[in-house]
């Protein structure tokens, strides 16, 4: 079995209105920074997950997002997963 | 009538929620998070307002896998009416029973006052105590209170008269500076599509007798009476 760290990130669909992002982007703007633009705040989780192989990972981690960890009504998710180094290894 | 009330952990509005149905002479049965079993008899379930789970991850995100969340789903599947209020409306927007989500608010604080809401359908057992397009004040308190569908979904309540409560001035007009956090159509509070589940962002106990300010929120409970008086009739 392999260990593998999940980094998963969350956020809000985009027909949703992030009005988070838009008091963040008038923020930046506000400091002068008007190429910035665009904001989106989400979320991020992080979490270990112990599977035969990347894909069997990939499978858990997308089964928990959809299940628990986001609400597809209103959230998007995308994650990255990073095989953790093996005790022989290190 | 048959109400009983479910306390998750961090339910602030349970007591309040039983002693509003007490008041139209509804016998109050306390509900635990952990139960696995439903008291015979039931006729309305509510799942009440508060920060379950400390509204971790999502509001109601977690209180949604809660044990008796399993019986209350039955319950509902099976005809019975499951009524939440504030908290209570986004486990039922989590756990499915009801269309959409709500989401942190238009302004990004959280809104504590009164708020004046039309009645938009009295054909359900949750509003036949109320005349078409009546106002009601109650309170609101939320800081994740905007509902949001996709446009389908909205059409979809709207042409099939789900949407039962909708914030407005107290005139009755459903404006932008009368909507306190930003949800889409003005909704404060909707159904399924069978009628006999119904979330409401507003708290109808808090309004409940003249000494809070408002006994608005009786009509909710009153109109559960008289559903189920009409159902054993």
């Amino acid at each position: 079995m392999k260990t593998f760290t999940a980094n998963i990130t969350v956020t809000l669909r985009r027909a949703i209105l992030d009005v988070q992002g838009k008091a963040v982007e008038h923020a930046l703007h506000s400091l002068h920074m008007p190429a910035l633009g665009n904001v989106r705040i989400g979320k991020h989780i992080e979490l270990t997950v112990t599977a035969i192989d990347e894909a069997a990972a990939a499978a858990s981690v997308n089964e928990a997002c959809e299940k628990l960890l986001t609400n597809p009504v209103m959230e998007d998710f995308q994650f990255t997963l990073q095989e953790q180094a093996t005790a022989e290894a290190a | 009538m048959n109400v009983g009330v479910v306390t998750f952990p961090g339910s602030n509005c349970d007591a309040d929620a039983r002693y509003g149905a007490s008041l139209v002479g509804a016998t109050v049965h306390a509900l635990w998070h952990k139960d696995t079993a439903l008291p015979t008899g039931l006729d309305v379930i509510i799942l009440p307002g508060g920060f379950s789970y400390g509204d971790y991850l999502r509001t109601g995100a977690i209180a949604r896998f809660s044990p008796i969340m399993n019986e209350v789903i039955r319950f509902a599947n099976a005809g019975g009416l499951v009524f939440g209020i504030c908290n209570g409306f986004q486990i039922l927007c989590e756990s499915g029973l009801l269309p959409g989500a709500l989401i942190r608010n238009r302004d990004l604080s959280f809104v504590c006052k009164d708020v004046h809401l039309r009645v938009e359908n009295v054909d359900t057992p949750f509003s036949n105590a109320c005349s078409p397009g009546q106002v009601l004040r109650i309170p609101v308190a939320h800081g994740e209170g905007r509902y949001t569908a996709s446009s389908e979904v909205l059409a979809g309540l709207e042409e099939n008269g789900q949407v039962l409560f909708r914030y407005v001035t107290a005139e009755g007009q459903p404006t932008e500076a009368a909507n306190p956090n930003g949800s889409l159509n003005n909704i404060a509070g909707v159904t399924n599509a069978k009628r006999n589940v119904m979330g409401l962002m507003p708290h109808p106990e808090r309004a409940c007798e003249p000494i809070l300010g408002s006994a608005d929120g009786m009509m909710v409970f009153e109109s559960l009476l008289r559903h189920s008086k009409a159902t054993v009739a």
